[in-house]
């Protein structure tokens, strides 16, 4: 592949992507490019397969058909003479330290300090040496906002500065993609600016993310492209004025009727 | 308008403080003058050869029982969580049997293994054999001892540990996948430090219970603490002091395991925000705040905060 070409192909690619948990068709044959430097947000009712799709992308879920591929490596599975071959736990796990993850409830590691917390990955993963990783916290505090506190435990930080601790840890693995999963919902009203702020700092700088949020206003700021789930389906794709302003699709209009 | 809050009284407390006073008089009252406790015998014997002799092997079995049974504990316990279907019926089943077998059988059994299996030996399944050795002299009784209480513990403590493993949020797991961490290191570094103050309190109620229940290997004649002292009432008939004597020893080697369960937990509980179950107070504190009526109530020192 010339270089031209890797720089045109996206960066996440998904196609027929299908899961189910028991009877309940939660992805329902979903398609989806997102481009290196692009947002993607995710919008669509509860239940309707946000979630699931973005913890697909990291082998959080596995699907029962179809494929997620990131830089060009399928996630999870090998293909091989027209199969998908599952991976083992150690190629899965390299995969996924090249995605970085921020989860709606921050889930830090509560027994260790915000710099063990940030230092812990890279330390074990990349083996970079300890002292290097601490200095390198520090710099992804500072840019967070959080310059200083790294001797704090979690527990004694508010929600919004948990969430910026674990955005910094994500980033301190220099992932390809970033992937938000609800990462406002647990916040005080008056926290969600400061988290809002540091994401959009991040598009700035060029990293490429998926987020999926209720936030109508952060998505016409800073998504390059907003998707629309209604039950495991992509219903509307395009441009956030598109979108947000003339949704076609009955089910996306109800739903921002009722969330603008 | 300014009135002064009276906090409630609580006369019975008094009262019922009172009559347990009267009772421990009592209590303190018979023990020194029921001249049958025979104190100078006890004093006598307190510190005699044997009696340490055997209380060096309580000791040391005890901390190799629950070393090994725990180390092995966990890895049952971590088998018993895994997707893989082998481990975890193997895990289980080993807890069931284990579990299932009175530790004094265990312990017969692995000290008869001789009448048992006379010989055992390493080789193709049904095949040809390449070692062989005779199990007579295999199994000693400290050795059938350590074997079969270790097994015991190891049971227990899977269980124990299983427990503490489950009331960890499965968010922490999932963090640590999406990070790039390894299954194992997961385990280790951020799973098993957050199960530990659910492990701590039952694991200190395990140990202290080992540590008597080493006794039992008094069955295979392994002098420790208690039958060493049985031997030596058996010769002189000062059955009541001499076991006095080992309860002395039982109660001071209690008291110093529970105070370091006091600081594991609180070791176990940075980051909590609550500083263990007792706020960030020192022993001698917490000793204070909770002598009835003369400490201030434990409510009152933010041990709920």
């Amino acid at each position: 592949m010339s270089a031209a070409a890797a720089a045109e192909s996206p960066l996440v690619r998904i196609r027929g992507l299908r899961k189910s948990f028991g009877a309940h068709q939660v992805l329902d044959g979903v398609d989806l490019d997102v481009r290196r430097g692009e947002v993607t947000v995710l919008l669509g009712p509860s239940g309707s397969g946000k979630s699931t799709l973005l913890r697909t992308i990291n082998h959080l879920e596995r699907p029962d058909a179809g494929f997620v591929e990131v830089s060009g490596d399928i996630i999870g599975y090998r293909y091989h003479a027209g199969r998908l071959h599952e991976l083992g736990n150690r190629s899965i796990t390299r995969q996924r330290a090249r995605i970085g993850m921020v989860f709606q409830q921050f889930n830090l590691f509560p027994h260790l300090t915000v710099v063990e917390n940030l230092v812990e990955a890279p330390v074990a993963v990349r083996g970079v040496p300890r002292r290097q990783a601490a200095a390198r916290a520090g710099e992804l505090l500072e840019r967070v906002g959080l310059a200083g506190r790294g001797d704090a435990y979690p527990k004694q930080l508010s929600g919004g500065q948990q969430q910026r601790v674990a955005i910094a840890r994500a980033l301190a693995m220099d992932p390809d993609l970033l992937l938000f999963d609800e990462p406002t919902s647990a916040l005080d009203p008056e926290l969600v600016g400061e988290v809002l702020a540091v994401i959009k700092d991040l598009a700035d700088s060029g990293m490429t993310m998926i987020v999926v949020t209720h936030e109508i206003g952060f998505a016409r700021e800073v998504a390059d492209t907003v998707v629309f789930l209604d039950e495991g389906r992509i219903v509307e794709s395009g441009a956030p004025a598109e979108v947000l302003a003339r949704p076609r699709h009955e089910r996306a209009r109800a739903f921002l009727a009722a969330v603008l | 308008m300014a009135a002064r809050l009276v906090p409630l009284r609580h006369p019975g407390q008094w009262a019922s403080a009172l009559a347990l006073l009267v009772l421990v008089a009592m209590l303190v009252n018979t023990l020194v003058t029921n001249r049958r406790f025979q104190w100078g015998v006890v004093g006598h014997y307190f510190l005699n050869a044997s009696i340490v002799h055997g209380l060096e092997l309580t000791l040391w079995l005890t901390a190799a029982v629950m070393a090994t049974g725990y180390l092995l504990g966990i890895g049952v316990a971590a088998m018993r969580l895994r997707r893989n279907p082998v481990l975890r019926s193997l895990s289980f089943a080993f807890v069931w049997l284990i579990r299932s077998v009175p530790p004094l059988v265990q312990l017969l059994f692995w000290y008869e293994l001789a009448s048992l299996y006379p010989r055992l030996s390493l080789g193709v399944p049904f095949g040809t054999e390449f070692v062989s050795v005779r199990t007579a002299h295999l199994f000693s009784g400290v050795l059938a001892a350590y074997v079969g209480l270790s097994l015991d513990v190891a049971a227990f403590s899977s269980e124990i540990v299983r427990g503490g493993l489950l009331s960890v949020d499965r968010g922490q797991t999932e963090a640590a996948q999406a990070l790039g961490l390894g299954n194992a290191r997961i385990f280790r570094r951020i799973v098993l430090p957050q199960a530990m103050p659910s492990i701590v309190p039952a694991s200190g109620n395990l140990l202290i219970g080992m540590l008597k229940a080493t006794s039992i290997v008094s069955v295979i004649a392994v002098q420790d603490l208690l039958y060493s002292s049985q031997l030596v009432y058996n010769q002189n008939f000062l059955v009541i002091p001499l076991l006095l004597v080992a309860t002395l020893w039982y109660v001071v080697l209690t008291t110093v395991l529970s105070a370091g369960q006091f600081f594991v937990e609180r070791h176990y509980a940075r980051g909590s925000g609550r500083h263990g179950p007792y706020g960030p107070r020192s022993f001698g504190k917490l000793f204070r705040g909770n002598l009835p009526l003369f400490g201030r109530s434990r409510d009152a020192l933010g041990g709920l905060s």
